[in-house]
């Protein structure tokens, strides 16, 4: 019980020790968590930018949806360390070798989401929007994606946590913001307090984004609880209702699958 | 060349099939190790998603719980026991473990949760008791589901029982570390073609168990609505 605790604090006390180093800006593990952040944050909005557009042309061209999803399947199946081995080469020890792989690993929890999330807005929503004049693309992006936006979210949240606790794997090829803690610090030094620091604030890392996510689809959905009335309310019960559902999906990042044969 | 010639060399070379480090050796420890982290998570998640499924107890603890592990890093979790326990099988397969758990606990926990009530109903109405409703009713019906979260665990097991060469025992990844270290491209694509390979292998795998395992009935439905 007291070595625990000796423990802990001995991998408290390292981490406040060297949390940061004045005048190095590059050292200790503030610059690492940063890093972390900036490799994460970009490979995942990259991601998005790309699931986007691809998402509405697999929902307008059906046919095309089964090869892209395979391929993006197989993709997810490359082990991540032999995709930044193989960038580097092209990319050398810049951020893109752990970005452009990452990226391309959310497409596979972001396009299905975005495909579903397109394909779940109701026949008559889209039908009111023809009628009060809306053109293709001013449907879309004022009617179909808003609409879509809780099931997007969700994968986003799935990909998120995904994307952060996977940037560690970069470390490897001497990148991968907190990772570094882990491999150089820690391991190549049999040195286990670094591990410890890296493991925690990667978790921590992940569950403020998942919560900063939680937030923006509240504020990107304000009609989903807003009001006090008892109509209101009725609406609220039922928001909370596929909120739910949705975390169903964010938990498991796979029961979006699932979805469609309901 | 270009890298399919270099490919076609490489797996060509009789020497890759022989030996201690040759592909089948490699490929029968990769396998292992992945069969083995698979098979551990499921005997652990399954029956606690049965059970928090079925009774409702503890269900928003452990997806919580379960959310929270798919935030660890792996590498973090494997170097660390390799620090504490030392270098072995064991460090690999407990990362495998943490990786696959998540999907496969909180698929089984929604896949049983999940079931209609009206179904529920009818089986009670039958004359069915709790554990009959489990057995009989409530895993046919989340057989679909619980699968898909094996079949997600599998794959990332199997991609990333890689990094096990990296704390020095053998497997596919052997081919991707050392090929990294010793500069030669063909090796590392061979390595990273052969992971590729047997992930598509366990996702046809699953396709058959899903035909084997899901009951017909749920077949037909499922068929009809797609």
């Amino acid at each position: 019980m007291i070595d625990a605790w000796e423990w802990a604090t001995g991998i408290v006390d390292w981490a406040v020790g060297d949390w940061s180093h004045p005048g190095e800006p590059d050292r200790g593990i503030l610059a690492r968590l940063v890093e972390h952040m900036r490799l994460s944050y970009v490979s995942i909005l990259i991601g998005l930018v790309i699931a986007l557009p691809l998402g509405v042309a697999c929902v307008r061209w059906s046919p095309v949806y089964p090869p892209v999803l395979t391929g993006v399947n197989v993709l997810y199946a490359v082990p991540s360390i032999a995709l930044f081995f193989l960038m580097l080469p092209y990319t050398g020890f810049s951020d893109w070798t752990a970005i452009i792989p990452l990226a391309l690993y959310t497409l596979v929890i972001l396009l299905p989401n975005v495909v579903d999330g397109l394909r779940q807005v109701p026949e008559h929503v889209r039908q009111a929007a023809v009628a009060m004049g809306f053109g293709p693309m001013r449907r879309l992006v004022f009617v179909e994606l808003p609409v879509a936006v809780p099931v997007i979210i969700a994968g986003l949240r799935v990909a998120s946590v995904a994307t952060i606790s996977m940037v560690s794997v970069a470390s490897l090829v001497g990148l991968g913001g907190l990772g570094q803690l882990i491999v150089s610090e820690g391991f190549r030094r049999r040195f286990d307090d670094p591990i410890v620091v890296g493991i925690v604030l990667t978790v921590v890392l992940a569950l403020v984004t998942d919560a900063l996510l939680v937030i923006a689809q509240r504020l990107l959905t304000p009609w989903a609880h807003a009001g006090k009335g008892l109509l209101a309310r009725k609406r609220a019960a039922r928001a909370e209702a596929t909120a739910v559902a949705g975390d169903a999906a964010v938990t498991s990042g796979t029961v979006s699958d699932h979805r469609e044969s309901p | 060349m270009n890298v399919l010639t270099l490919l076609v060399e490489w797996f060509s070379d009789p020497a890759q099939w022989t030996g201690s480090a040759g592909i089948p050796v490699r490929l029968g420890e990769h396998v292992y190790y992945s069969l083995l982290g698979l098979l551990l998570s499921t005997v652990i998640a399954v029956p606690v998603g049965l059970f928090t499924g079925h009774t409702g107890v503890g269900g928003f603890l452990t997806t919580s719980l379960a959310n929270f592990a798919r935030a660890l890093p792996t590498i973090g979790v494997l170097f660390l026991i390799v620090l504490l326990a030392g270098i072995g099988l064991v460090p690999v397969v407990c990362a495998l473990v943490a990786l696959a758990v998540p999907p496969i606990l909180v698929n089984t926990h929604e896949g049983v949760r999940g079931v209609d009530p009206r179904l529920k109903d009818a089986a009670v109405g039958m004359g069915m008791r709790g554990r009959e409703v489990l057995f009989k009713l409530e895993v046919p019906v989340a057989t679909p589901l619980i699968l898909l979260g094996m079949r997600t665990a599998a794959v990332q097991v199997v991609a990333t029982a890689t990094i096990a060469a990296y704390v020095g025992v053998g497997g596919l990844g052997r081919y991707i570390v050392d090929g990294q270290a010793r500069q030669d491209l063909p090796m590392l694509l061979g390595g990273s073609v052969l992971v590729v390979g047997l992930a598509v292998v366990t996702t046809l795998l699953f396709a058959g168990m899903r035909r084997l395992l899901v009951a017909p009935g749920l077949r037909a439905e499922a068929a009809a609505t797609r």
